[in-house]
């Protein structure tokens, strides 16, 4: 375990693909709502297809999102098993401050006021 | 991109404490006794000082977490960086540590705030970090959901 909260690349590039908030708002809402079409997702993104369509080819490209072929449209669902080095890096560091807290109150108890 | 795509992940742990907020603020900043439950270290309560905090290193780790000290009001408000690979970690591959002390009945309420940091954008990380505590928030909803 890396105390040092260094993020391996598949973290870091999780962290990247995610970071922007558009993109994110796409990929929310396919975990919220499940399957849906491009011109779904566009209709609510607030942004144009073409810029819908770049997004979801990134977040296909870090395994985020799948997308399946169905006469002239694309439909895409996200894949939640994706986010698990995401999950295990944020327990990693909770477990981290948890257990230094932890030392804290035990050092803070034999401290003299 | 706008300045929204260059969002900083920020992480919070809390605790009330049974201690006087002065109390507290001696273990966060006496070196003796932040070696007793973070890493051996130089801090000094002055901003600009440049300290080391040093864990065991491991394979995968040099054990060298590079800091400078930000923001210094005792009893209140500690912050400093945090480098994970040591003095020569990249700006963009820091975080940001920041004690929050606030005196709560006869103890503390003691907050950590770690957050990512681009020295490019420090004017916007402070209103930034809230997309990315919503999205883990709606994300472990929506796990729940699906269990």
């Amino acid at each position: 375990m890396s105390y040092g909260f260094q993020m391996p690349d598949a973290q870091d590039l999780l962290f990247r693909t995610l970071a922007d908030p558009t993109r994110r708002g796409i990929f929310e809402r396919l975990c919220r709502d499940g399957e849906q079409s491009v011109g779904a997702l566009t209709a609510r993104a607030g942004v144009s297809q073409p810029a819908v369509s770049k997004h979801l080819g990134v977040l296909k490209q870090a395994g985020l999102v799948r997308d399946r072929h169905q006469g002239r449209q694309t439909h895409y669902s996200a894949q939640l098993d994706a986010l698990a080095p995401l999950m295990d890096w944020t327990s990693q560091m909770a477990a981290f401050w948890q257990s230094r807290f932890d030392r804290l109150e035990d050092l803070l108890k034999r401290m003299d006021q | 991109m706008s300045d929204a795509a260059t969002e900083t992940l920020s992480f919070v742990v809390e605790r009330e404490l049974a201690h006087p907020p002065e109390k507290i603020w001696r273990a966060l900043t006496l070196p003796h006794l932040i070696e007793e439950w973070l890493m051996k270290n130089d801090f000094e309560p002055v901003v600009g000082h440049k300290f080391t905090l040093r864990a065991e290193p491991n394979p995968r780790w040099s054990g060298l977490v590079g800091c400078e000290v930000l923001a210094v009001e005792p009893n209140k408000e500690l912050s400093y960086t945090w480098g994970p690979s040591g003095d020569g970690t990249p700006n963009n591959m820091k975080w940001v540590v920041t004690w929050t002390l606030t005196p709560k009945g006869t103890g503390t309420h003691l907050r950590m705030e770690q957050s990512g940091f681009r020295p490019d954008q420090q004017q916007n990380y402070k209103g930034a970090k809230f997309g990315w505590q919503r999205f883990f928030a709606n994300l472990e909803r929506t796990l729940e959901r699906i269990d």
